[in-house]
């Protein structure tokens, strides 16, 4: 187990490269960061010294191992658009982004794995179709779309939720959450449903489609012809043999979530990672969008770490391949 | 009163080219304790008989005639929920492929504990207990300490041995075995078989043993079924119908059969292939392969009738009086 965990954990080491060069690229061939930080006017002198200052006339290789120490220790330099910290600004919005996220993924679980199984199991009753038609607009329709909608209908229309921000947080240590207060809940209602709607949709039809072939092995025939409640082949036996496809998709669909929640934060102006991105890309703010690439990339890789961890947890077969080989 | 009786039944399979009857007025009885084998050619409707009753027929097909009474209750038109309770605690059932019948995420253990917990009132200590000395019964070397194992530990033998503990460990009166040792290595096929008839007779289980191997219903079975094209051609007790068959078709199922102790130049083969579902001749089904066929056959289709014999055969062959004079006529 421990053994398993220390080589996924290397493995990561080639991934985790490879996105800082690439994230440093973007340092060292985007624009001039030199001739953004001096502006309209300055001297041959000034320019000089600012670069050595900065490490440019050093050779690629040593920027690059210099820009490794700096990330590992959290160090991405200042923006350039807000001069603070980047490490500081992406603290800040991280709370905001991580709990929307959070957020979307379980709605997106808890509603998407119940209509799954019932879409499985009664695949053919009018409520199973009524759900498979609305999944439809949920994969088909735009992110951006769901959110306008849902702003027009709630916001605009009833006048019940709040159309954007976070409402009032409240701060524990450096974790700002919305969780504990009334505003800050109503105020992720809309960006959640938006956000989780297309991963619930997809769960639901990964749910299904694995209970449909599930069903049919010989082990759920076996089950019922061993007079087992429909409960326990149902729940015990069926869903729990779909689990490995819907980890997966899962896992990797929360690493989107996380990423990609840039769209519905913009939708909603949600003070999150996501926000601080876009603005970034607009104004090439370098350090801020290098940075969040890498922590993107180190989010993908603890999730799959942690899916493989759940794989584990779930399939005997895949702890039992380590040890049968000796074992039998 | 006999354990199983099964009256007229009669399973249809509508598909959009038209109803399908895969299995066709099909009645036999099992007594307390024997073993009735039923054998046939792949399509012949032996395992659908046997899914049949207990209704685990996979949809669209459905059982569209007939009665399965057991135990003097009939269990063909009552609910599904009360149906859960024959299966496991009253008829068992194993099947064919080892290797898919265990759910592959639960431990053997568990599946036996929780098979006995639903249907007999044992806490969590007797049932594990028991699921311990089941493993035994089965011959699972260090039962003790392997059933918390699960089904990819063990090699596809152990798999059947342990399906046979699950099918047997609610103490059922009736065990139906769909071709039990046909995807397992020909070594531990008769391994298998001897632990099934010993179990079954120590625990005075009943079985309905479906397969395509004669040599294993020579050795198993009491009285025998020979299925063909949906429908018994002939059933009787086993050695009558190995060693005289009554049926054309059996002979012939009976002399392909090569055997250790005579050397023969060639084995008898059956002309042609058995019909296909949608194409079920007229009269009797057999007859376009039949080497005594004549007019009759063609025409009428015969229902098992008494022979000579202590068997049944579906045959014009055996027709009294006026079938006789034909038989006569026709050769």
């Amino acid at each position: 187990m421990f053994a398993f965990i220390v080589s996924r954990l290397l493995q990561a080491i080639p991934v985790m490269l490879t996105v800082s060069l690439i994230s440093f690229s973007m340092f060292a061939y985007v624009g001039d960061p030199v001739a953004i930080m001096l502006g309209q006017d300055y001297t041959e002198a000034q320019r000089a010294a600012l670069v050595r200052e900065l490490g440019l006339d050093r050779p690629f290789y040593v920027q690059f191992v210099v820009f490794l120490q700096n990330a590992a220790q959290g160090e991405f330099g200042l923006s350039y658009r807000l001069a603070r910290p980047v490490a500081d600004l992406i603290l800040e919005r991280m709370p905001a982004t991580l709990e929307l996220s959070f957020t979307a993924a379980c709605l997106a679980l808890v509603v998407g794995v119940p209509m799954g199984v019932y879409t499985g199991l009664y695949r053919d009753s009018w409520l199973s179709r009524f759900f498979l038609t609305i999944s439809l607009i949920g994969v088909s329709l735009p992110t951006f779309l769901i959110g306008i909608l849902l702003i027009l209908v709630f916001a605009v229309i009833l006048g019940v939720l709040p159309s954007f921000g976070r409402g009032e947080t409240v701060a524990i240590g450096w974790w700002t959450t919305g969780f504990l207060t009334a505003s800050g809940l109503k105020a992720l209602i809309l960006p959640s449903i938006t956000l989780g709607m297309f991963q619930m949709t997809l769960i639901m039809r990964l749910v299904r489609s694995e209970m449909l072939e599930v069903l049919r092995t010989d082990y759920i025939k076996f089950a019922r012809a061993r007079g087992l409640s429909n409960r326990a082949v149902h729940f015990g036996h069926a869903l729990k043999n779909t689990l490995v496809p819907v980890i997966t998709i899962t896992g990797l669909q929360l690493g989107a979530i996380i990423a990609f929640a840039i769209v519905t934060e913009t939708v909603f102006q949600w003070p999150g990672m996501g926000l601080l991105f876009i603005q970034a890309v607009a104004n090439a703010d370098i350090p801020i969008m290098a940075a969040y690439l890498l922590l993107i990339a180190l989010l993908f890789v603890v999730i799959n770490l942690i899916v493989d961890l759940l794989y584990y947890a779930v399939d005997p077969r895949l702890r039992g391949g380590l040890r049968a080989a000796g074992g039998r | 009163m006999p354990l199983l009786e099964v009256k007229n039944l009669r399973v249809e399979f509508p598909t959009r080219r038209g109803t399908l009857t895969a299995v066709d007025d099909v009645s036999f009885h099992i007594d307390p304790g024997e073993v009735l084998g039923v054998v046939g050619e792949s399509g012949a409707g032996k395992s659908i008989t046997g899914a049949a009753i207990i209704r685990l027929i996979e949809p669209p097909g459905r059982i569209a005639g007939g009665q399965v009474i057991l135990n003097g209750r009939r269990i063909d038109n009552i609910p599904l929920d009360e149906m859960r309770h024959v299966r496991g605690k009253q008829i068992g059932a194993i099947f064919q492929d080892p290797l898919t019948t265990l759910n592959p995420l639960y431990s053997i253990g568990r599946q036996l504990v929780e098979t006995m917990q639903t249907h007999l009132a044992l806490s969590d200590r007797e049932a594990r207990a028991r699921a311990i000395r089941w493993l035994e019964e089965v011959g699972i070397p260090g039962a003790a300490q392997r059933v918390d194992a699960y089904p990819h530990q063990f090699s596809g033998g152990m798999r059947q041995r342990v399906v046979i503990a699950l099918a047997l460990c609610a103490e059922p009166n009736l065990v139906i075995a769909d071709e039990p040792t046909t995807a397992l290595d020909v070594s531990i096929q008769a391994q298998v078989i001897a632990l099934l008839k010993r179990l079954c007779r120590e625990h005075g289980t009943a079985i309905m043993l479906v397969t395509h191997d004669m040599g294993v219903i020579a050795e198993t079975a009491d009285r025998v079924a020979v299925m063909y094209a949906g429908r018994i051609a002939e059933i009787g007790p086993v050695r009558d119908v190995v060693k005289h068959a009554r049926h054309p078709y059996t002979e012939g199922l009976m002399g392909s059969i090569p055997a250790l102790t005579h050397k023969v130049a060639r084995l008898t083969q059956i002309e042609g292939a058995m019909p296909r579902l949608t194409d079920i001749p007229p009269g009797c089904a057999f007859h376009p392969r039949c080497p005594k066929v004549f007019e009759r056959c063609r025409v009428e289709r015969p229902d098992l009738m008494p022979t000579d014999g202590p068997n049944l055969a579906a045959c014009w062959l055996h027709a009294p009086a006026r079938g006789a004079r034909e038989v006569g006529h026709a050769a």
